[in-house]
């Protein structure tokens, strides 16, 4: 049975956090995105990646929408004999984003990450921490932990103001914002043709792996990434980014994986512009997101960005503007209501 | 299964010049096999179909007929050098072709060209370096190969720019069941294979002797593109340290103690489900088994898991110290034990359902 929630961001991203999703193992956070996707959906997919792709039927051109729903987290690589685990990073972080980060495994089991005092403080690297679970001995260790068993960030999800203070708003604030503009499109009794995929993807975090084999299969004439992308409003800021929190939807016009396509740009804005939707112009020159396999499938695709303006990416603690997830989404339902050319 | 690695590893085959050891495969394994190809960037692709045996699953059976049900691959390039410029005296520069560590070249015998030259990695005389040269590992541009050449003129008479070089090395079979060779990863995982297509099996299985994974897993790509597998399951070699003064999570794997079953590494989250299948069978079999204590290297998994819709992965490694080393050492017995695990993940995938 399909529940049919009203999304609400900050009871909706609570949820999604609720669920586990390191890269490679999104099955409970899929299957919960599965249950609470509101508004028409005629087909649903889950491919060898385990994307999940819900399809709303239309005759017209394909558009692809894709929010990541994996998010970084560690995998256990060894068990020492006094019951402490060594791990990998899924993703990418530092050890400074994680330095005594309580953390979760699947199965309940918390942990707080620890450096050995032997270390240089200065010059820690994840090689140098460890995952203390409270076990006794190896043994003990064992028996609640296996080796390859992931751990994501525990935190709560407070609200501040408009702000957000969350883990893993990289990415299910952008989830949120998809699952949102779907519930917009059915509540505006959209008439439109379009073909549309919403496609939660997997194993972004690790190379951008899910989103290229999905694109591939759905073959699409326009694709939308949804995902954060890091503000460049805090102290000290070396200005790699250009959007500030609560400034409105972001437009990606460029990120390491991609340059999008001057007529989506466009075309965004344009939207942006009509429907009173405040926007503002995305370029980064650290990170990447699912655009960049997308736009390079097959023969090739116009591709655009929506983003959420996010601060201290890949931390426990990142933040975003509650106004600006609403921009999201009322763009993601705009662009999937507008009227589109099929490319071929 | 030695006497098959130690011929697979004498036989030469950089990346990008596989020409020799895919023949050699081709042949030995021409009598087993139904159809055969070789594709554009090198990749052998042979197709073996199952006994079909037994009850037939629809698990099995949906893998027989929808698209191209199961791939296993191991690549069958190695890493080495390639002739960059021939300098007046005769010496020859030269470039890696994939990972190599500069240190463990010094002094190497070396292979050039269709004629197998012998060369010598050369390095000024001991005598000559100085107390602070001899902190420093040269650059690989800085070291050249010599092939007793007196002049430009001889040298160009035997090799040309452009010219494949391979370690020159001997095999051998020592201490407690190991063994000593260049191009051990991945000709375990090719001697795998060409074991396992000798044998009856159970489904129909595509192989893939691929090109070019050392240079980053590029015929793998096209491989799995025009195969669009369900199911891939790579055999391959892998990076062991256990060795001083590594310890405890530094050592990656340890030779000698089991296949490694992939759960991750730098290029692949590998499906979870099949990790497990792997490790359960493992279990089931009394198979050792192991994974990696550190997270790092990649393999042709990485292209395969991505290519068109996406194909669900499994990987089995045998652990290598000195990987990428004209003598990198391995356990007889983990080859084994690969062999034994594979042909239990292909009964598998023939007769179980999905868990």
């Amino acid at each position: 049975m399909k529940v049919r929630n009203n999304v609400d961001i900050l009871q909706t991203l609570r949820d999604l956090n609720a669920h586990f999703g390191p890269s490679g193992e999104e099955e409970a956070i899929r299957k919960r995105i599965e249950e609470i996707a509101p508004g028409r959906i005629d087909e649903a997919h889950v491919d060898a990646l385990g994307n999940l792709i819900l399809r709303r039927k239309g005759s017209g051109p394909k558009v692809m929408f894709a929010a990541h729903m994996d998010s970084i987290g560690l995998i256990v690589t060894h068990i020492e004999k006094e019951g402490f685990l060594r791990f990998g990073n899924i993703g990418g972080f530092v050890a400074d984003n994680i330095l005594h980060a309580t953390v979760r495994f699947k199965n309940g089991t918390k942990g707080t990450i620890i450096p050995d005092q032997s270390a240089d403080r200065t010059k820690l690297t994840l090689n140098d921490l460890y995952v203390d679970i409270g076990a006794k001995d190896e043994a003990h260790a064992s028996s609640l932990v296996d080796i390859g068993d992931t751990a994501v960030y525990e935190a709560p999800v407070s609200e501040t103001g408009d702000r957000v203070i969350s883990a893993y708003l990289d990415n299910r604030i952008s989830c949120v914002a998809l699952l949102l503009a779907m519930q917009m499109l059915d509540e505006q009794n959209s008439d439109t043709q379009n073909d549309l995929y919403f496609v939660f993807t997997s194993q972004e975090e690790p190379g951008l792996r899910g989103a290229k084999p999905a694109a591939y299969a759905i073959d699409p004439d326009y694709c939308i990434v949804c995902d954060v992308t890091p503000a460049d409003d805090q102290p000290g800021t070396k200005h790699y980014g250009s959007t500030k929190l609560g400034g409105g939807a972001a437009i990606k016009i460029m990120d390491t994986s991609v340059i999008c396509h001057p007529e989506m740009v466009n075309r965004l804005r344009t939207l942006a512009i009509e429907n009173g939707i405040a926007f503002q112009n995305d370029v980064i020159q650290r990170g990447g997101t699912d655009a960049g396999p997308m736009h390079t499938t097959r023969a090739g695709v116009l591709t655009g960005g929506i983003s959420v303006p996010t601060r201290y990416i890949h931390t426990p603690q990142e933040m975003a503007d509650k106004r600006d997830v609403q921009s999201c989404a009322k763009l993601i339902a705009a662009f999937a209501g507008s009227d589109l050319d099929k490319v071929r | 299964m030695k006497r098959l690695i130690k011929e697979l590893c004498a036989i030469p085959g950089v990346s990008g010049f596989e020409q020799d050891i895919r023949s050699h495969i081709a042949q030995l394994i021409q009598p087993y096999i139904d159809d055969m190809r070789t594709d554009a960037v090198g990749n052998l692709i042979a197709f073996k179909k199952g006994a079909q045996r037994g009850e037939e699953t629809e698990t099995a059976r949906a893998l027989q007929n929808v698209r191209g049900g199961l791939l296993i691959a191991a690549h069958m390039d190695e890493v080495g050098f390639i002739v960059k410029k021939i300098d007046d005296k005769g010496y020859i520069r030269f470039a890696p072709i994939g990972g190599i560590d500069r240190r463990t070249i010094l002094g190497g015998k070396v292979l050039i060209g269709k004629q197998k030259i012998p060369g010598a990695i050369g390095l000024r005389a001991y005598h000559l370096v100085s107390a602070k040269e001899e902190k420093n590992v040269p650059d690989v541009a800085d070291l050249y190969i010599d092939i007793g050449a007196s002049d430009k003129q001889q040298a160009e008479a035997l090799i040309s720019i452009g010219d494949e070089i391979v370690y020159d090395s001997d095999f051998a079979d020592f201490g407690q069941g190991m063994i000593k060779s260049k191009a051990l990863d991945d000709r375990i995982g090719c001697a795998a294979m060409i074991q396992l297509i000798k044998k009856d099996l159970p489904c129909d299985c595509t192989f893939v002797f691929t090109a070019q994974e050392e240079t980053g897993a590029r015929g793998a790509f096209g491989a799995a593109f025009s195969i669009q597998p369900d199911i891939a399951l790579i055999l391959e070699g892998t990076t062991a340290a256990d060795v001083p003064p590594l310890k405890g999570h530094r050592q990656v794997t340890r030779a000698g103690e089991g296949p490694v079953l992939g759960v991750m590494d730098r290029g692949t989250i590998y499906d979870r489900n099949l990790f497990k299948r792997l490790r359960r069978l493992a279990e089931q079999n009394s198979i050792p088994w192991q994974t990696k204590r550190t997270i790092a290297g990649g393999t042709d998994a990485q292209a395969v898991q991505t290519a068109a819709g996406g194909t669900r992965i499994a990987a089995i490694s045998v652990p290598v110290r000195y990987i990428h080393t004209a003598s990198s050492v391995a356990a007889i017995s983990d080859c084994e034990h690969m062999v034994a695990l594979a042909e239990a993940f292909i009964a598998s995938v023939a007769y179980e359902s999905e868990e």
